[in-house]
């Protein structure tokens, strides 16, 4: 093995740890909010500064690789995609810590009912099922799988979408709580932002691994 | 548009050895073309062919077809000192003649019958601006080549190449053995004389290549694998031992 590809080894399994670390932030978020849990929400705000922290170093190792070894062909384009995917992955820790703020601002658990009827649940899932999947697409340059994230993500935009009126319907009913189903609102806005992130990923690791280009192709994949 | 340099399934070898097989390559004029491959796979064999270089070399039979603007100059009947002089060719040690750097770029002309001084003179100092090496002799014309660093020697050969006005220029390795200073300059230049010239150059230096030219073609054991843009060949080549070679995965 070369020094090269020693070094690249060493990035993906950065890339790994750093989706796995935003995955659990993202599950402590939802876990937070459906138990009201306000503990568990501070500790999603703390470790968000490791994020962040992971950012950085993820940052710095692309810019080194690129600066020291001159990568060219799949290589660059493992630079290339892992440093957005880092960007990518932050973002989406931004999304698990905003929800885990929500959490620590509202004083009531929400409706069981709606929360069944806004499938909160089943976005959630998705949205950790496409993390999943673009964690074994790059980890094994297995561009097939990024594929399946595309209609994950149309999934979760459909759930995003039919909250809206749902939501209405229910504040018209209990005006008492409107502030409490804006947020409510805000949430699904946020796991439906986590969905956009996760098909970003994947357009990044079917460019690696395909040196196909799939953004803004609007056949491809329509996103709302 | 009529390439300015072409190759038709050109067959080379060397005795048995058959060391260039069934090569078909063309370049346009005005562009840089680097010829990138392990050791041995035909490079210099190739760039060869261009200047009939290969004629001196016993037991070296070279088949098919090698136009210069299109004109096949694989014809026995050739007169070979014409072609070297639309050839020019850089070598990968610089080789001045022990003589002053005047003579040195003054050579080739005088071979060609130019003796005129004021002729020499002018011709001399636009081959030297042309190498980006003018300003750096110019009060030292009279003094010996070999006094001047390896780096300036090597720049006065390419003015010695260009004096002539070649349209094609041959470049083997030009800059393996310069500093890194001398070799930027001499990156520089070559990107510069595109605008006159046709350039093939030979380099072991993977980044060089991806620097200095507009096309690569990849050789391997007398083969020449995968030719297209320099940029797709570094950013997407579409044959993977292209892609363990500019990767450094084999050498
Ligand atoms: N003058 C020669 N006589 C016999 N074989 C030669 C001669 N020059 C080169 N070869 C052989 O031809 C092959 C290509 O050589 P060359 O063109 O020098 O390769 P490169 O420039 O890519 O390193 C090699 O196997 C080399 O040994
Ligand atoms: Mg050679």
């Amino acid at each position: 093995m070369t020094h090269l590809e020693t070094e690249l080894g060493k990035l993906k399994g950065d890339i790994t740890g750093m989706f796995i670390l935003v995955q659990k932030q993202l599950n402590k978020s939802i876990q937070s909010l459906l138990a009201m849990d306000k503990d568990l929400a501070r500790e999603i705000i703390a470790a968000e500064k490791r994020v962040n922290a992971e950012e950085l170093k993820i940052d710095r190792v692309c810019e080194n690789i690129v600066a020291l070894f001159n990568p060219v062909a799949v290589d660059l384009r493992l630079v290339f995609a892992s440093f957005k995917i880092n960007s990518h992955l932050e973002r989406m820790g931004d999304n698990a810590k905003g929800i885990a703020r929500y959490v620590l601002e509202m004083n009531e658990k929400f409706d069981t009912e709606l929360i069944e009827k806004l499938q909160l649940k089943e976005m959630f899932s998705a949205a950790n099922k496409m993390i999943d999947e673009n964690i074994a697409a790059f980890e094994n340059g297995d561009s097939s799988k990024a594929r399946l994230v595309f209609e994950m993500d149309e999934r979760v935009d459909a759930i995003n979408f039919a909250a809206t009126n749902i939501v209405a319907d229910y504040i018209k009913a209990n005006t008492d709580k409107t502030v409490h189903l804006l947020n409510l609102m805000s949430i699904i806005r946020k796991l439906e932002r986590v969905g956009d992130l996760q098909a970003n990923i994947a357009e990044e690791i079917i460019f690696y691994v395909d040196a196909e280009v799939l953004k803004h192709d609007k056949s491809f994949h329509n996103k709302l | 548009m009529t390439p300015k340099i072409e190759t038709k399934n050109l067959q080379l070898y060397y005795g048995a050895h058959h060391a260039l097989k069934g090569i078909d390559f063309s370049a346009n004029a005005n562009t840089v073309t680097a010829l990138i491959g392990p050791s041995g796979c035909g490079k210099s064999t190739f760039l060869r062919c261009f200047n009939r270089m290969n004629d001196l070399i016993d037991g070296c039979d070279v088949e098919g077809q090698i136009l210069i603007d299109g004109m096949n100059i694989n014809d026995r009947y050739l007169n070979v000192d014409e072609l070297r002089k639309k050839v020019g060719m850089v070598f990968q040690k610089p080789n001045p003649f022990p003589k002053s750097i005047f003579e040195n770029v003054a050579y080739g002309l005088r071979i060609n019958g130019i003796n005129e001084k004021k002729i020499l003179e002018e011709k001399v100092e636009k081959a030297l601006k042309q190498a980006a090496l003018w300003e750096e002799v110019k009060d030292n014309l009279k003094k010996s080549a070999m006094s001047i660093s390896g780096g300036q020697q090597q720049r006065l050969c390419i003015a010695r190449a260009l004096a002539v006005e070649p349209s094609l220029v041959l470049m083997d390795e030009p800059t393996s053995a310069l500093d890194p200073i001398s070799t930027s300059k001499v990156e520089e230049l070559i990107y510069q004389l595109k605008e006159k010239y046709t350039i093939l150059i030979v380099t072991h230096n993977m980044q060089q290549a991806a620097r200095v030219s507009d096309k690569t073609a990849f050789f391997y054991i007398g083969e020449m694998i995968e030719y297209n843009d320099t940029t797709e060949i570094f950013t997407n080549p579409k044959i993977e031992r292209t892609q363990n070679y500019i990767t450094g995965r084999f050498g």
